[in-house]
């Protein structure tokens, strides 16, 4: 057996699921809520919803980059190259589906002849801007674990001197809308499946909030057997009414923060508000460009202004993000909003909660 | 003569007779072809199959093929899996200005190679000339025809209970493609190949239906069958075979492998009275040596996935485009 195959080994799952049985009270429901896109996408394509009691809800938080992408920042990007037909946008690939309000995504602008690339991580940018003359806008998105990438990129644009690249920065912070969560009287969730990836870099800090409220936190790494173990933890603490932050990814999380990736992301950015499709505005949980480096800020050279609107008519990708309802529960899902056609944001990124039900089913009952 | 394509090539004069003479009839003459009427003249008789594909790819040239033999076995492999002997092939290219002689001289040494491979006779064809795009580029389109042997066809004749084949471990082509696109060392070597060698020795006997698993991977046949014949598919994750290292890489880059392209895998539906017989020829072929069971047809109009921890998910039709993941 290799190590990935031992992450998903039935006979371990098999005795977890037992575990976990033997655990859940009777009449308790346990909301627990991932707040990572990745353990979104992991937990759908394993089948876990369909094994576990039903007793344990999953619930997907805000942690799909694209989902919480207010639905004026995507405008602005189409306005963007509408207003300078020679630019050339780069953007991870979960972008480039994403619809305007107009219902018109980016590969459709490229099938009209703008210039759109998909990149695998910030050197295909630095490659590209050394050997091209366009002008190049990186829309950056994403949260603790993508931002060193961007902060990287800028710095050695600054380095190799490349002036024909800049930066749409739509990264967020995770704190703040962690305690957003918290405050929020309506939201039942017993606990949080904390990203294994996200530690790695932000250290188990980021999560003292959580238990400090009474809400018990697993961090947990990405195959079923971590999920289930996480889950395990997590249904103890709530029994037992002792709340702590269980790190049950110790081979790669030491607990600790990350001091390169955040002197990296603290030279290059500073705190700014920022809007969650959603959500609404979260105070300081974006990030700007420093003055330093103010030349690669796509905002400043283009004089980028953005619509004060956060998301479409109809949609319910907010109450999704929080967790209040279930993709299914939407009326738009699986009718108006579909997989071919997305409506919201949660549709469209292959880690929305709302694409993943949609793909991958919920809990078949 | 230049080494690299101008657009001459294209206006049929002299640099077309030349390129005609010493690459075309040099590699690929024969009596039908060297003819060089406007129009060739061939004998077939009894029910024709008919079908035609258009190949590009880049890169062109990868681990396990190229272009060439990909236009070849993909226009065949969709003749054999609707039930029939590929016979005639026509070959088109479309060129740019600035490709290199060389390298479409490879392309037309690979088509001979695999078209020998298959029995197929290339008999009719023709090459234009393109202002240059962003880089050199070729298009190559064939069209086949070929002796139908048994009329596969036919969503009806699927039955809830008939069992699934992949004929081969999956995602191979695509992942292979795509580390060579991304520049990324690797020896996975691309599936490419020519499935007439599994249906002439399977004989089409107990196949139901069958269909080669190209762009989309398993995910985008299945689902296509499922929602042809109004029927569903139910499979196993852990019946399903994967190279170690494509699976490997599919993990790192976040790709669901059954959406996966392959160039040499069929998905067949057999009667399950057939499948031991089946699977004992598979086995017996170097293509099939990885062909596995998967799943059986069910009533219910959807394609449900065991997985490997025995939880339960759908399988969806892919999207069109495999795009990378963010983190």
């Amino acid at each position: 057996m290799n190590w990935i195959e031992s992450f998903r080994d039935k006979e371990i799952v098999e005795n977890l699921l037992k575990k976990i049985e033997y655990h859940i009270l009777p009449d308790k429901e346990y909301k627990i809520m991932e707040i990572c896109g990745t353990h979104t996408v992991s937990i759908s394509r394993s089948g876990l919803r369909y094994i576990l009691p039903k007793s344990v809800r999953l619930i997907s938080g805000p942690g799909c980059p694209v989902c919480v992408t207010a639905q004026g920042e995507i405008d602005a990007v189409f306005e963007l190259l509408k207003n300078n037909k020679n630019l050339t946008i780069a953007v991870y690939g979960d972008l480039i589906r994403v619809p305007g309000s107009d219902g018109k995504s980016l590969l459709d602008y490229r099938g009209n002849g703008y210039k759109v690339k998909i990149i695998h991580s910030v050197l295909d940018i630095l490659k590209y801007a050394q050997h091209s003359n366009d002008e190049i806008v990186f829309v950056s998105i994403g949260f603790e674990t993508t931002t060193p990438q961007t902060a990287f990129l800028i710095l050695e644009a600054f380095k190799k001197d490349i002036n024909n690249l800049s930066i749409l920065v739509f990264n967020k912070t995770m704190p703040e809308v962690i305690d957003v969560l918290l405050s929020d009287e309506n939201l039942q969730i017993d606990g949080f499946l904390c990203p294994g990836h996200v530690s790695a870099v932000t250290g188990d800090e980021l999560y003292l909030p959580m238990v400090r409220r009474g809400k018990a936190a697993a961090i947990s790494g990405f195959e079923p057997v971590d999920v289930l173990y996480g889950i395990l933890s997590i249904i103890e603490q709530v029994n037992n009414k002792e709340f702590k932050i269980v790190n049950n990814y110790k081979r790669v999380v030491k607990g600790e923060k990350n001091k390169v990736a955040f002197e990296l992301i603290n030279n290059v950015f500073e705190p700014s508000d920022a809007i969650w499709r959603g959500i609404g505005l979260i105070k300081n949980s974006g990030l700007k460009i420093k003055k330093g480096y103010q030349q690669y800020d796509a905002i400043k050279r283009y004089g980028i202004k953005f619509p004060d609107y956060s998301e479409k008519k109809g949609c319910r990708c907010g109450d999704v993000l929080k967790g209040y309802i279930t993709p299914d529960e939407c009326e738009l899902f699986g009718v108006v909003c579909t997989a071919d056609n997305p409506y919201g944001p949660c549709m469209v990124s292959s880690e929305g909660t709302c694409a993943a039900y949609y793909q991958f089913g919920g809990r078949f009952e | 003569m230049s080494d690299i394509v101008n657009i001459a090539l294209g206006g049929g004069g002299k640099q077309f007779q030349k390129f005609l003479k010493d690459i075309i009839l040099n590699y690929l003459g024969n009596d039908i072809l060297n003819r060089l009427g406007d129009a060739s003249y061939i004998n077939l008789s009894g029910e024709i199959s008919y079908s035609t594909d258009s190949f590009i790819i880049d890169p062109e040239f990868f681990r396990g093929g190229d272009i060439g033999k990909l236009a070849v076995y993909g226009t065949c492999n969709d003749l054999v899996v609707s039930g029939a002997k590929p016979e005639y092939l026509s070959l088109s290219f479309i060129v740019s200005e600035g490709y290199r002689y060389d390298k479409l001289e490879r392309i037309v040494q690979s088509i001979k190679e695999a078209s020998i491979d298959v029995g197929v006779k290339i008999v009719a064809g023709d090459t234009k000339v393109i202002p240059r795009l962003e880089r050199e580029q070729i298009l190559i389109n064939t069209s086949g025809l070929g002796k139908v042997i048994k009329k596969l066809n036919d969503y009806n004749n699927i039955r809830v209970g008939d069992m699934v084949i992949f004929t081969s471990d999956i995602a191979r082509h695509g992942i292979s493609i795509l580390l060579e696109r991304e520049g990324v060392e690797h020896n996975i070597e691309s599936d490419c190949g020519n499935l007439w060698n599994i249906f002439s020795k399977l004989d089409y006997k107990y196949i139901k239906f069958a269909r080669d698993a190209t762009r989309g991977g398993v995910a985008a046949v299945l689902n296509e069958i499922s929602n042809m014949s109004g029927l569903g598919f139910e499979i196993d994750e852990k019946l399903i075979n994967i190279d170690e290292r494509v699976k490997y890489f599919c993990e790192f880059f976040g790709y669901d492998p059954l959406q996966i392209a392959n160039e040499g895998l069929a998905v067949i539906v057999v009667d399950s009275s057939g499948v031991d017989s089946i699977m004992g020829i598979l086995k017996s072929l170097n293509m099939g040596k990885n062909a596995s069971v998967v799943g059986t047809v069910i009533e219910d109009k959807k394609v449900m996935l065991n997985t490997y921890i025995g939880g339960r998910r759908y399988v969806e039709m892919p999207y069109g485009e495999i795009l990378p993941r963010i983190c």
